[in-house]
């Protein structure tokens, strides 16, 4: 009877806190969609059509699903990274150029190990070594930024950047060099494609859909229990909210910043590696422009929790996709999309407006993203 | 009944306000008036409905019901613009003033004169000049906020409401960051300032501060007025029962205890501040187990530094650090902690807790990572919640459950959730740095008496504080810190109040 009790009261409390947690994405999101809307009637559309089409596209078919859950794909494990970054008191700007060194060293190990070897791999060896590969340089690459925030206290925000550049041009030139496809009719700086050992299994045959976007879903799950369960997740939530205190209680505040950036790399690296193995089969300059900032983005509609990642993932991915149809259909530009985007970031991040329109009383504390330089 | 000649006319009047908050009434049918000219003390422990009242008096919230009557008229505020309007000014417990700018820039900061475009910086440095003559504040308008000590900024802060014409000035708890001399400057201050007609609310929980320096208390407890007396008519004992609604024990009850083996051992250790400045000078000193170790001293005399060189928060520069024979000379906080330290932090909410953890989080953050609170790099949800239900029943923590975040609790109950979770694990050291400041008179007497008991079980205990009379009421042996350095080490039987405050002012003394 007691226990009974209890555990309703568990289960309300957590539903009441996902409940505040979800309300100003939500209502975000809807006032976005309103004014989305009323700019769409100024420039002479036709609001309902626009939104039909953009659910038609998104979600009319079951094409229309397989290309959302394609979209989502990519934009889950970045928004992980940025979010888990987040947690640890971190700001990931560069899950972008963290993503394309995954994808190039996926790539790489995809379609010249085997010719090195010189003997074809069995797929459930080659795969997951590609995904591996992808995923740990992401994480060392990321790493280097832990570092010099740990021990020199170098901005992670400077930093990041600054590597993204050196990734993404790093990048542009091994795919126009050394990586560059030989085939005599390519003229785009893209790799070969890699070895069919090397490429995941369609789910459903003729659907693009694969089975990235499942191990997606686990690995939120997974980050999920990290950092809510486990002994580590507590130390890099703790150094999130922190520092000050989780040095008093015992923890190595510079390993766990380390750690927190070789994982976030990890899960950007992870974005990469995916889409080579799971749906281009090579990597292509310019095929990621925009994940590893739309990852910000995400995390941050997603306020830093997996769930919310993936809802937001979600959403970002049905607009993405239905973007094509409602043009189709209004002749309304796919930049419409952009603009609903900005918008509903804007709402979330400056969320006194929400507060003020729907008159909620701000409650607890305000999520702290990132602190100061001096931080 | 000692009322002055004239009878005062009343300046501020509020008249059965009631304030309801989610879940709390956090003023019920209050009660309150301010004379012209007076200090007006408000007494209370944390919780009991001081800030809510003055916030409504402020114009930061708006009265359920009842008024507030400001100069004979019922005043409708709705910002603090209004009660500024209205010659209300309040020195708010955390200052409100940009460090960068100077004293002038400080103060016009809202209020900004202004000459062709361009700050006149001059005219207000000349009333800043002439309002801190007037009311002997000695303040340089152009001195730039950052440099000055705590207690200038303080009063930085007082010219800000004078320069907005204040009749009426709030001071919410003025004397929790100033050392006893800073403070004793600040009442020589409010005196001037009533002598020129200006009334003070003095909101505070120090029951001798308000003896020493109240014209007339006002006693809350749990949004309710008690009482108003004048402290001619009564004493600390019965304003702490008035306080607390129960008898309190204002001594704290100590028998004689033998001192065992040494357990803390300081050698010659030094340490630099953030400045890198040395501020603590080769201090050697011992503490045995079943022994308290008082360190005192003004503030700011290197005993911040000393505290987290000896816990790992620090790198001491030079000398050495033993705890019950293991050497931890700038050993990181956790081998401290497994060697036998429990410590409570000088900063609560910096160091000792994660406000937006839960009580149960907070009440194993230095032990998260071992069993039963972890399995194998699991946390053990059961074994934390059960810790929890323990220790906040063992150690009084007034709380609705164990899932609020340390955040929404009072300061003292803070302290309850640090002292239950360093005091309830098998330590041989206790550090505690200024266990005390800024709680209320049950949760001091409740620290007090749990210092004790880790004393009586044989815990060394090094206790550090500004306190004089927490140090004399717990020590077994006192040492006082000038300068970074131990001037002095004596038992407190054989000293007195006024040696050790010689002493603290940095008297040239032989250590005995």
């Amino acid at each position: 009877m007691q226990s009974e009790k209890q555990s309703n009261s568990l289960i309300k409390r957590i539903l009441q806190s996902i409940s505040e947690a979800a309300l100003i994405p939500f209502l975000a999101i809807l006032t976005a969609v309103v004014i989305g809307g009323i700019i769409i009637l100024l420039v002479g559309g036709d609001p309902i059509r626009a939104y039909t089409g953009l659910i038609q596209g998104s979600m009319g078919s079951r094409k229309a699903w397989s290309e959302t859950a394609v979209w989502a794909t990519p934009y889950i494990f970045a928004g992980l990274a940025v979010a888990l970054a987040f947690k640890g008191g971190l700001f990931n700007i560069g899950a972008e150029g963290q993503l394309a060194v995954g994808a190039v060293f996926s790539a790489l190990i995809g379609y010249a190990l085997p010719e090195w070897l010189g003997f074809d791999l069995p797929v459930y060896i080659h795969l997951p070594l590609a995904i591996f590969t992808g995923m740990l340089t992401g994480g060392i690459w990321a790493s280097i930024v832990g570092f010099l925030k740990a021990y020199t206290g170098g901005h992670e925000v400077i930093n990041t950047i600054m590597m993204n550049y050196i990734a993404l041009n790093t990048t542009s030139y091994l795919l126009n060099g050394v990586m560059k496809d030989k085939s005599p009719t390519n003229v785009i700086a893209r790799t070969p494609l890699i070895a069919e050992s090397a490429r995941m299994p369609e789910i459903f045959e003729g659907l693009r859909v694969h089975w990235g976007f499942v191990l997606a879903l686990f690995v939120a799950l997974f980050i999920w229990w990290l950092l809510n369960k486990t002994t580590l997740g507590f130390e890099i939530r703790t150094v999130g909210l922190n520092p000050d205190a989780a040095k008093y209680a015992g923890i190595n505040v510079k390993r766990t910043i380390v750690i927190t950036m070789l994982f976030s790399g990890m899960l950007a690296g992870l974005a990469g590696s995916i889409e080579v193995t799971g749906l281009n089969y090579r990597h292509e300059l310019g095929f990621s422009i925009g994940y590893g900032l739309d990852a910000i983005a995400i995390a941050l509609l997603g306020k830093s929790h997996p769930l919310g990642v993936v809802l937001a993932s979600f959403l970002f991915a049905a607009m993405r996709n239905g973007a094509t149809r409602m043009q189709f259909l209004t002749q309304l530009p796919v930049d419409l999309i952009s603009m609903l985007q900005a918008l509903i970031l804007l709402f979330v991040a400056a969320d006194a407006i929400i507060r003020y329109i729907y008159r909620i009383k701000a409650k607890g504390e305000r999520v702290v993203l990132t602190r100061g330089w001096g931080g | 009944m000692t009322e002055k000649t004239t009878t005062p006319k009343v300046i501020l009047e509020v008249k059965g306000v009631s304030k309801q908050f989610p879940g709390v009434l956090a003023s019920d049918n209050v009660n309150f008036d301010l004379r012209e000219g007076e200090i007006h003390a408000l007494l209370g422990e944390n919780g009991a409905g001081k800030s809510t009242l003055m916030n409504l008096i402020y114009g930061l919230h708006r009265p359920d019901k009842g008024d507030i009557i400001v100069n004979e008229k019922i005043a409708s505020i709705h910002s603090p613009n209004d009660s500024i309007a209205l010659g209300i000014g309040m020195v708010h417990q955390h200052f409100m003033l940009i460090p960068v700018f100077t004293v002038a820039e400080n103060v016009m900061l809202g209020d900004e004169t202004v000459k062709r475009g361009s700050l006149d910086r001059a005219a207000v440095a000349a009333r800043i000049n002439e309002i801190s003559k007037q009311y002997g504040l000695d303040i340089d308008p152009n001195a730039i906020v950052g440099d000055l000590p705590v207690g200038l900024q303080q009063r930085v802060e007082i010219v800000k409401t004078l320069y907005r014409h204040a009749k009426i000035v709030i001071l919410d708890e003025p004397t929790a960051v100033l050392t006893p001399q800073e403070a004793e400057d600040l009442f020589r201050i409010m005196h001037d300032l009533t002598a020129r007609g200006v009334s003070i609310i003095f909101i505070t929980h120090k029951l001798k501060e308000v003896l020493a320096v109240a014209d007339r208390i006002t006693v809350m407890r749990a949004g309710r007025v008690i009482n108003t007396v004048n402290p001619a008519e009564t004493d600390s004992a019965q304003l702490a029962n008035m306080m607390v609604g129960r008898q309190v024990i204002l001594t704290v009850d100590k028998q004689d205890h033998e001192a065992t083996e040494e357990i803390l051992k300081v050698e010659g250790l030094s340490a630099r501040d953030q400045r890198d400045l040395e501020t603590v000078h080769n201090v050697s000193f011992s503490v045995r187990g079943g022994e308290v170790f008082g360190i005192a001293g003004v503030q700011g005399n290197g005993q911040t530094e000393l505290s987290e060189a000896l816990t790992g928060l620090r790198h001491p520069t030079s000398g050495k650090v033993t705890i019950a024979g293991k050497d931890l000379t700038g050993k990181p906080p956790r081998s401290i902690t497994e060697a036998g330290l429990a410590h409570i932090p000088e900063d609560r909410q910096r160091h000792g807790l994660v406000l937006s953890y839960s009580i149960t989080d907070n009440m194993a953050l230095c032990d998260y990572y071992r069993p039963p609170f972890s399995q194998h790099g699991v946390i053990q949800p059961k074994a934390l919640d059960e810790n929890a239900r323990k220790l906040i029943q063992a150690f009084d923590v007034r709380t609705p459950s164990a899932f609020v975040n340390a955040g929404k609790l009072s300061g003292g109950n803070q302290q309850k959730v640090i002292v239950a979770r360093e005091l309830s694990r098998p330590v041989k050291l206790v550090i505690a740095n200024q266990p005390t400041r800024g709680l209320d008179v049950g949760s001091i007497e409740y620290i007090h008496s749990e210092i004790i008991k880790m004393r009586d079980r044989g815990v060394a205990v090094l206790l550090i504080s500004a306190e004089l009379d927490e140090i004399m009421a717990l020590s077994d042996r006192i040492a006082v810190m000038y300068r970074g350095q131990i001037v002095a080490v004596v038992e407190t039987k054989n000293t007195t109040r006024e040696q050790l405050g010689l002493w603290m002012a940095g008297a040239h003394v032989e250590t005995a």
